[in-house]
C-alpha cells in the first residue's frame, strides 16, 4: 500500500512539474525569445554565482568533517611517504581546483550577457598558452619526482634479513605460510592442492614439513616483513590498508612486496583510541561471489611476543598427515597417465 | 591543405548535386519517391537519422545502465534490509528481497559495460559523429552511407546480444567491466562467467565491428569530403574531436578484439593464454597451464585507456562548440585546443600500465607510465584554462545546453585532479581498487562525458527535430543532476580515503569498513533520486519531438557552422541547393566591426583579416 502512495505521489509531483514547464515555456513564447532569455539569463547568472562558494565550502567541510573517518595515521614506515606524496599532491590540486572552479563559476555570472555589453572578441594569446602550458608542466615534474624518489624506496629489493612469508589467495580467504625452523619455505605445486594440503605443498621436500600455515597473519613490529603473495585460482588483491600495502594476487606468477610495521596492534589501539582496533586483510580485486568478505586477521607484535606465538603453532605436515601420502600421488599418477596418452598420439 | 585536394572535393560536391536534386524533385512530387517506412526510420542510410537511432539506442541503455547503478546502490546503502520490489523485479536473483550477492557482481559489471561502451561510446560518438560530420564539413552525407547504416545495426545486433544475456538461468557475466581472467574465464570462479560472460565476449567483438565501421567513416569523411574552403584549421573543434576519437577507436578496438578472442579460446577450445596454475572447484587445471592473466590486463588496458579518450574527446569537442556559441566568443586558443587534442590522443595510447602499478609489474616499467601519465595532464590543463578564457568576457546566454557545458568543464577539473593521485604509483599503492577510483572515473569520464552528452542533445535538438525541448525542465534537470552528481560521487573519495574496496556486496562484514555505511545511504539515497529525476530530460526529449515549440528560425542559437545554413528540416542530403563554399574559421563571433556572429560560408569582406587558413 505504501509503495503504491509513493509512486502515487512521485507520478503526481513529476506532473506538476511538467506542466509548470510546459506553461512556462508558453509564457516565454508569449513575452518574445530576447525578453524572456534576459529574463532567465539573470536568475541562471545568478544561481551559478550562487552554487560556487556553497560547493567550495561543502568541499572543505565535509573533508574536515569525514577527517575522521580516513585510514588513522600510517602502521608502515613507507606509507608515512605515500601519505607525504598524498598531502604534497592535495596542497598542488587543490590550489588549482579552488582557482579554476571559481574563475569558472565567477566569469559565468560575471559575463553574463547583458544588456549594452559585447563580447569581447580575443581568439588567442600565445604567450598566455606557453605560460599555462609550463606551469602545469613545472607542477607535474614535481609530483613526479616526488612520487618516483619514494616509489623506488618502496619497491626497491627487501633486506636481507627481512622476515619472509608467503600468502595465498583462494575463494575466499587467505593461506599464510611461515617457514619453519630452518627459516625456508619448502616447494609447493598446485597439482598436489586437495583439501588435506590447501597449498600443494610437496612433502617430498624437507623444507616443507616445518612449514606453518595459521590462521592468523603476525607481524613483528620494526621488523622488514617481505610478503610473497600467490593465488591458486582467480586474481586476488593483497590488502592490507591500515599498511598502505596492495599488491595483486596472480594466478601461477608470484609477487612480493616488503615493508616495516611501526605499531603493534597494542600501540596502534593506542594511537587510534579505540581499544577494539585491529588490523586486517582484505581483498581488494573482485574475485567472485565472497569477495567482499575475503578477510584474515593481522596481528602486530613484539619479537618476543611473536617468537611464543609461532612456538605455539604445529607445522602443517602434522595436521597433514597422514593424508599428503595418498593425495600426492594420486593427481601424479593422472598427470603421468596424461603424458604417457601425449606419447602415445604422437 | 593543398589546392588541389580543396579542387577535388568541388568536384565531388557537384557531382553530388546533380543526384540530390533529382532526389528532392522526387519528394516533393510526392507519391512516386521511394521513401517507405523501412527506408525512412529503420534502414535508413541518411547520416541524421542514424545519428537519432543511435541516441535512441543509447538513451535506451542508459535507462538499463542508471538502473542497474541504482539497484545495487541500494544494496550498498542498505545492506540488512529487504525489498519485496527487488524480488518481483530480478526474481530469484533477490530472494526475499535482498539482491543476491553474485548477482550484485553482474549489476556492477553490466552497469560499466553498458555506461562505456554502450552509451558513451555508441550513444555519445555515434550520435554526434553521424549528426554533425557531415553537416559540419559541408558533406551530403557519410563516404559510406550503407556501412553507416551497417554499423548502426551492428551496434543493435551487439546490444541485443548483451540484453539477452540478462535472461540466461545462470546470469550475466559478473567479472567487472574489465573481465580479468581467470575470474571471467571459469564458470566455476563465479555463476556469470558461464554464458552469461560468452555472450559478453560476442557483444563486445560484434560492437567493436560497429565502432570500426563507423570510425572509419568518420575519418575518410572528415578527410575527404569537407566542402570548398573548409581546411583543416577551419574544422570546427567538433569534428576535430570526433577525428581524432575515430583514429583512437581504429588503433585500439582491434586490440580489444584480439584480446576477447583469445579469452574466448582460453573458455572453450582448452588453450591457455591467461590461465596458469590454477585449482578450482576440487581439481587442478593441468591441461591448461603457462599462460598469464597479466598479458590480458595489457591487451584489456591497450584499448581500455585510449577507450576513457574516445569517451571524453567527444564530450570536449561538443562542449568548445557550446561554450563559444553561448559566451558568443571565438573559442580561446583554437590551435592550441587542437595541439592539446593531438598530444591527448597520442599519449592516451602510452600510459595504459596505470591501471596496473600494483599487478606486480617491474616498478621500473610502472615509473614510465608515471611521467607519461602525469604528461597528459599538461595538455589537460591547457584545455581547461582555454576554455575558462572563452567565457571569460564573453556575452554568455544560459541554455541548458551551456550550463551542461559549463558543469562539464567544473567536473573534468575535479575529476582531472585527482587523476594525479592515482597517476602517481606511489599514492596509487593506497588509493587504487578502492571508491577513490570510482569517485575519480565518474567524476571525470562517467558524469562528464554524460554533461558533454547533455549539451550536445540540448544544441542540435532543432536541428535533429525541428523543434526546441523545454527550457524550463533543461534547467531543472541541470540542477539536479550537477549537484546531485558532487552528492554523489564527492563522498567517494572520502570511503576511498577510508580504505573502502571496490566490488564489494558489503562493508560491513570488516572492522576497517564498516564505519562508513551512514555516509553509503546518503549516497545511495542521492544516487536513485538523481537516476528517478533523469524522468525530466527523457519526458522532455520524446515530448518535444512532437509537441515542442517548432524552430521558426534556421539558425536559432545564431552560431557560424555550417549545419545552420541548411533548412529546419534538413532532407536527405543536407541542402536544397548547392553545398555552401566556406570562407572562414568557425568562431568568428563579436568580431570587431561585424555583426554578433558571421557564418562560415560568408566571404571575408575586403580588408579583413583573416586569422586561420
Amino acid at each position: 500500500m505504501t509503495t503504491i502512495i509513493i509512486v502515487g505521489i512521485i507520478i503526481l509531483l513529476i506532473s506538476i512539474v511538467f506542466q509548470v514547464a510546459k506553461t512556462s515555456e508558453m509564457v516565454s513564447t508569449l513575452k518574445g525569445a530576447a525578453q524572456s532569455r534576459k529574463d532567465s539569463n539573470n536568475i541562471l547568472g545568478i544561481l551559478m554565482l550562487v552554487f560556487m562558494p556553497v560547493f567550495l565550502i561543502g568541499c572543505i567541510w565535509s573533508a574536515v568533517h569525514f577527517h575522521k573517518d580516513f585510514l588513522p595515521e600510517s602502521a608502515s614506515v613507507h606509507g608515512d611517504w605515500i601519505d607525504s606524496v598524498f598531502n604534497t599532491t592535495l596542497i598542488v590540486t587543490g590550489l588549482v581546483f579552488f582557482l579554476t572552479q571559481i574563475a569558472l563559476f565567477w566569469f559565468a555570472f560575471r559575463y553574463r550577457e547583458q544588456e549594452g555589453k559585447k563580447a569581447l572578441y580575443y581568439p588567442e594569446n600565445n604567450k598566455l598558452e606557453m605560460w599555462w602550458t609550463i606551469i602545469p608542466a613545472i607542477f607535474m615534474t614535481v609530483l613526479v619526482v616526488t612520487g618516483l624518489f619514494y616509489w623506488y624506496k618502496i619497491t626497491a629489493p627487501a633486506p636481507k634479513d627481512a622476515m619472509v612469508i608467503e600468502v595465498t589467495g583462494k575463494q575466499f580467504n587467505w593461506i599464510a605460510r611461515y617457514p619453519g625452523k630452518d627459516g625456508k619455505l619448502g616447494h609447493k605445486n598446485f597439482t598436489l592442492i586437495n583439501d588435506n594440503n590447501v597449498e600443494g605443498l610437496d612433502w617430498n621436500d624437507e623444507a616443507t614439513k616445518d612449514d606453518i600455515i595459521p590462521t592468523e597473519l603476525h607481524f613483528v613490529v620494526g621488523k622488514p616483513t617481505k610478503i610473497i603473495i600467490n593465488s591458486r585460482d582467480v586474481m586476488h588483491n593483497f590488502d592490507l590498508p591500515h599498511f598502505r600495502v596492495k599488491l595483486d594476487a596472480v594466478p601461477g606468477i608470484p609477487t612480493t612486496f616488503w615493508f616495516t610495521p611501526k605499531y603493534t596492534t597494542e600501540e596502534m589501539r593506542v594511537r587510534v583510541g579505540n581499544p577494539k582496533f585491529n588490523f586486517e586483510l582484505a581483498c581488494a580485486q573482485i574475485c567472485g561471489q565472497s569477495h567482499y568478505a575475503m578477510k584474515m586477521a593481522v596481528v602486530v607484535q613484539t619479537q618476543a611476543e611473536f617468537d611464543a606465538w609461532i612456538k605455539d603453532q604445529k607445522p602443517y605436515y602434522e595436521t597433514a598427515m597422514p593424508a599428503p601420502a595418498v593425495a600426492e600421488s594420486v593427481p601424479a599418477a593422472e598427470e603421468k597417465k596424461d603424458e604417457a596418452k601425449k606419447e602415445e598420439k604422437k | 591543405m593543398s589546392s588541389t585536394a580543396t579542387h577535388h572535393v568541388s568536384e565531388e560536391a557537384i557531382y553530388h548535386k546533380a543526384e540530390w536534386h533529382t532526389h528532392h524533385h522526387h519528394e516533393h512530387n510526392g507519391h512516386d519517391h521511394q521513401d517507405t517506412f523501412f527506408s525512412k526510420y529503420v534502414f535508413s542510410q541518411d547520416h541524421k537519422m542514424i545519428a537519432k537511432q543511435f541516441l535512441v539506442t543509447g538513451i535506451f541503455w542508459a535507462i538499463i545502465g542508471g538502473l542497474m547503478s541504482a539497484l545495487f546502490r541500494i544494496q550498498l546503502g542498505y545492506p540488512d534490509e529487504h525489498f519485496g520490489f527487488l524480488s518481483s523485479l530480478l526474481g530469484h536473483w533477490a530472494p526475499g528481497g535482498k539482491i543476491d550477492p553474485q548477482y550484485y557482481l553482474a549489476l556492477v559489471t553490466m552497469h560499466g559495460t553498458i555506461m562505456v561502451f554502450f552509451v558513451l561510446t555508441g550513444g555519445l560518438s555515434g550520435t554526434f559523429s553521424n549528426f554533425l560530420i557531415p553537416l559540419q564539413v559541408g558533406a551530403r552525407d557519410m563516404a559510406s552511407p550503407a556501412l553507416n547504416m551497417l554499423s548502426y545495426w551492428m551496434f543493435v545486433l551487439s546490444s541485443v546480444v548483451m540484453f539477452s544475456s540478462y535472461f540466461v538461468s545462470s546470469g550475466p557475466a559478473s567479472a567487472g567491466w574489465t573481465v580479468y581472467p581467470p575470474l571471467s574465464a571459469l564458470p566455476e570462479a563465479v555463476k556469470g562467467s558461464g554464458t552469461g560472460q560468452g555472450l559478453w565476449l560476442i557483444s563486445i567483438a560484434l560492437f567493436i565491428v560497429s565502432a570500426l565501421l563507423g570510425g572509419l567513416n568518420y575519418v575518410a569523411t572528415i578527410l575527404n569530403m569537407r566542402t570548398k574552403g573548409m581546411t583543416m584549421t577551419r574544422l570546427p573543434l567538433t569534428i576535430w574531436s570526433f577525428l581524432l576519437t575515430a583514429i583512437l577507436g581504429i588503433l585500439s578496438f582491434p586490440v580489444l578484439l584480439s584480446a576477447a578472442l583469445l579469452l574466448i579460446f582460453d573458455r572453450s577450445l582448452g588453450t591457455s593464454f591467461y590461465l596458469n596454475e590454477i585449482y578450482i572447484n576440487g581439481h587442478a587445471m593441468v591441461e591448461q597451464t603457462g599462460g598469464s592473466s597479466i598479458l590480458f590486463q595489457h591487451l584489456f588496458w591497450f584499448l581500455g585507456h585510449p577507450e576513457v579518450y574516445i569517451v571524453i574527446l567527444p564530450a570536449m569537442g561538443l562542449v568548445s562548440e557550446v561554450l563559444a556559441v553561448s559566451a558568443r566568443k571565438p573559442i580561446f586558443g583554437y590551435k592550441a585546443m587542437i595541439g592539446s587534442m593531438l598530444a591527448i590522443g597520442g599519449l592516451s595510447f602510452i600510459v595504459w600500465a596505470h591501471h596496473m602499478f600494483v599487478s606486480g609489474m617491474n616498478p621500473f616499467v610502472g615509473s614510465i607510465f608515471v611521467v607519461l601519465t602525469l604528461i597528459i595532464a599538461v595538455p589537460s590543463a591547457v584545455k581547461v584554462f582555454n576554455w575558462i578564457a572563452t567565457i571569460w568576457r564573453g556575452s554568455i546566454r544560459f541554455t541548458p545546453q551551456s550550463l551542461f557545458a559549463i558543469g562539464f568543464v567544473s567536473l573534468f577539473i575535479s575529476g582531472g585532479l585527482t587523476g594525479l593521485f592515482l597517476g602517481n604509483s606511489t599514492v596509487d599503492i593506497e588509493l587504487t581498487k578502492t571508491y577513490f577510483v570510482v569517485a575519480h572515473f565518474h567524476i571525470v569520464m562517467g558524469v562528464a562525458a554524460f554533461f558533454g552528452l547533455f549539451a550536445g542533445v540540448y544544441h542540435w535538438y532543432p536541428k535533429m527535430f525541428g523543434r526546441y525541448m523545454n527550457n524550463t525542465l533543461g534547467y531543472i534537470h541541470f540542477f539536479v543532476t550537477f549537484i546531485g552528481s558532487y552528492l554523489i560521487f564527492w563522498p567517494m573519495h572520502y570511503q576511498g580515503m577510508a580504505g573502502l574496496p571496490r566490488w564489494y556486496y558489503t562493508h560491513s562484514s570488516y572492522e576497517t569498513f564498516g564505519h562508513m555505511g551512514e555516509l553509503s545511504k546518503f549516497i545511495s539515497t542521492v544516487a536513485v533520486i538523481v537516476f528517478l529525476m533523469q524522468v525530466f530530460f527523457i519526458i522532455n526529449f520524446f515530448y518535444s519531438m512532437y509537441k515542442g515549440r517548432k524552430v521558426t528560425e534556421q539558425n536559432p542559437w545564431e552560431a557560424t557552422t555550417l549545419e545552420w545554413t541548411t533548412p529546419i528540416q534538413a532532407p536527405h542530403g543536407n541542402w536544397e541547393g548547392d553545398i555552401p563554399e566556406v570562407y572562414r574559421w568557425p568562431y568568428d563571433y563579436s568580431k570587431e566591426n561585424g555583426e554578433g556572429f558571421i557564418t562560415q560560408d560568408t566571404p571575408m569582406k575586403p580588408g579583413e583579416q583573416q586569422l586561420h587558413h
